[in-house]
């Protein structure tokens, strides 16, 4: 990222429940463009900081502008240019991929052909199928698919890969960098490792509420090597992952 | 916590790019609606359940109990009580006969009374010699309250005012024209309190709701849109209905489209008083499972006491006070009275009222417990 034009900045945000500091003092800058990852553990306030970004969720303290706008004033400016991919969220029941389409274009006041949306997550095979019967993959596809009706210029993912078997998540990293690619920023939540080395530019690493490290996953990795960490095994040129999807095929199937 | 993404949304500024509160209001009602028609139970208690009800009192009155009646030869017969009886339109004369050929038909229950009317000596009053048969000791009893009502008051104060007033009663007990309007109540009450309870929690549990408030959607908007698709699919149930039972059963329009449009302006308040309960039950209820039991203590009674079946004045004097605390007893009396005694709405204001003064007190608690998340 040469520009390196933040356009989520967040700035000693602090959120607390009853008794419980859910969110400590977090500060970050997500930039213009890039894939930007949110990793800890559960619990770790990862969910509650993207919230209180996507306007969802009200915070103690703190400040928050995303491209431009504060969240305190503009939440309405904030959701007409944003994509929100909620953890386990369900969609309206009875109503078929196509049918949803059209009612998020409605909400958004997006003009949109919902084909085109399908088409995007190749998905278009599914337009008449309700989103209950779709494959755990298929399902993050179209939620994603719906994060884009309003051309958002920051698409947030909260674990969109838990639960996916490596072919769907693969399929999904594909994806994702493609909407990268056509110039939307993308923030995403993950518990896998080797998903944000190999798809986020930049990641946070919260704990408790705190950010701990932030860096690319190069430097984060670099850093730990030059502290004289070492892994106990040698590491071989291929994981079990790889055998996986050497044995079963990168053909992604639903 | 729940105010914030309201309060933010509503201070929505000029310059949010043309956003249409509307749009995204009708996107959400058409979404709803086509849920609700593919929602089985939502077809169930709306159509088939008032249908099944209105087919089986359909049939087993026939579009009104028929009680036979012969006329004892020698009896009176140019004399009010024998009009008003024909009136009633569930009386049939058995006229012209022999004694023994009326004997003969009471003894099988073919005719199921006889009736025999003479004026007093020196009186106004009318002497009325009744005889059943324990052959059709059921229809006889019919005819035994129909006598009183009609003839009972008429004895007293024979005045044409109490003729034309008696007359207009004699429509009730046409099977059709009381159970009809009475299932259409219920019709609403289910679709009003079970949909909206269901639909509202079940949006919440599943998070739908929440990523609602991710697009730029006012609440206002969320409510009203499930509003138009419930009171949509209520009015088409309540038409469905009253077509139905106008053509196949003989239900009473008096002044025909006329009284089903003031039917449906009765149907669409009703069924927003009731979405009221939906509302309050979606609020308190914690999943699921818990909407059924706590909307058939809210639907229940109504069902039993208002009027669904039987009339309120068939029940014990004790219980008639609950009966008129409840607001399907308002809407099946302004229903039925709209139907066919045909009056306008203007005429059942009192019930108009009561009902508006429900939906106050209903929202005001629902405003209190409704959750969004």
């Amino acid at each position: 990222m040469e520009t390196k034009k933040a356009i989520i900045s967040v700035t000693n945000l602090v959120k607390n429940y009853d008794d419980f500091a859910a969110v400590q003092n977090l500060s970050f800058d997500v930039y213009e463009n890039e894939i930007f990852g949110l990793l800890g553990p559960n619990g770790a306030g990862k969910t509650t900081t993207l919230e209180i970004i996507e306007t969802l969720r009200d915070k103690t303290s703190g400040e928050i502008i995303v491209d431009g706008f504060s969240v305190d004033k503009q939440a309405n400016e904030i959701k007409q240019i944003i994509g929100v991919q909620l953890q386990a969220a369900g969609y309206y029941p009875n109503l078929n991929l196509i049918e949803l389409i059209e009612l998020f274009a409605g909400l958004y006041g997006a003009n949109i052909k919902p084909m085109d949306m399908l088409d995007k997550v190749n998905l278009q095979d599914k337009a008449k199928a309700k989103y209950k019967a779709l494959s755990g993959g298929q399902k993050q596809r179209f939620s994603i698919a719906t994060t884009l009706i309003n051309q958002p210029k920051i698409v947030f993912l909260d674990e969109p890969t838990t639960g996916l078997d490596p072919q769907a998540r693969r399929n999904l990293w594909d994806l994702i960098t493609e909407i990268r690619n056509n110039g939307t920023t993308v923030v995403i939540t993950t518990h896998y490792m080797d998903e944000a080395e190999q798809l986020c530019d930049r990641v946070a690493f919260v704990e408790r509420g705190k950010i701990i490290a932030l860096d690319t996953p190069d430097n984060l990795i670099d850093k730990l090597i030059a502290s004289g960490f070492e892994r106990k095994k040698e590491v071989k040129k291929a994981n079990l992952e790889d055998v996986f999807i050497d044995l079963t095929g990168k053909e992604w199937r639903e | 916590m729940h105010e914030d993404i309201n309060d933010r949304n509503s201070n929505s500024p000029l310059g949010s790019g043309g956003y249409s509160n509307t749009t995204a209001t009708l996107a959400l009602a058409k979404a709803s609606f086509r849920s609700i028609m593919r929602s089985p139970s939502a077809v169930v208690f709306t159509l088939a359940f008032p249908l099944i009800f209105i087919l089986v009192f359909g049939f087993l009155g026939g579009g009104g109990t028929h009680i036979d009646v012969g006329i004892t030869p020698g009896s009176d017969i140019n004399n009010p009580v024998i009009g008003m009886l024909e009136k009633t339109g569930m009386i049939r004369l058995v006229k012209d006969k022999s004694k023994v050929e009326y004997d003969n038909l009471l003894e099988k229950g073919n005719v199921d009374a006889m009736i025999d009317v003479h004026r007093k000596v020196n009186s106004v009053a009318y002497s009325v010699n009744v005889v059943y048969t324990s052959a059709s000791m059921d229809k006889g009893n019919i005819l035994k309250s129909v006598l009183n009502n009609l003839f009972y008051d008429k004895k007293l104060k024979p005045s044409v005012a109490e003729i034309k007033e008696s007359t207009v009663h004699g429509r009730e007990y046409k099977t059709i024209d009381f159970i009809l309007p009475g299932q259409l109540g219920f019709s609403l009450l289910s679709t009003g309190v079970f949909g909206t309870a269901f639909v509202f929690l079940s949006l919440r549990q599943t998070l739908v709701i929440k990523r609602f408030f991710a697009t730029p959607v006012k609440r206002s908007s969320i409510v009203i849109g499930e509003g138009i698709a419930r009171i949509g699919f209520a009015l088409i149930g309540a038409l469905f209905i009253i077509v139905l039972g106008h053509f196949f059963f003989g239900f009473t329009l008096v002044h025909g489209v006329l009284t089903v449009v003031n039917m449906l302006l009765l149907a669409t308040l009703g069924v927003i008083v009731f979405m009221g309960f939906g509302f309050i039950i979606s609020g308190i209820a914690k999943n699921e499972s818990m909407v059924p039991p706590i909307s058939n203590i809210v639907t229940l009674p109504q069902f039993l006491l208002s009027g669904t079946f039987f009339s309120i004045e068939a029940f014990p004097k004790w219980l008639q006070p609950i009966s008129r605390a409840l607001p399907l007893t308002y809407l099946n009396d302004a229903m039925r009275k709209v139907a066919f005694e045909g009056l306008n709405l203007w005429d059942v204001k009192f019930q108009i009222m009561i009902l508006i003064i429900w939906g106050i007190g209903i929202y005001a608690v629902a405003v209190k417990v409704f959750k969004w998340e």
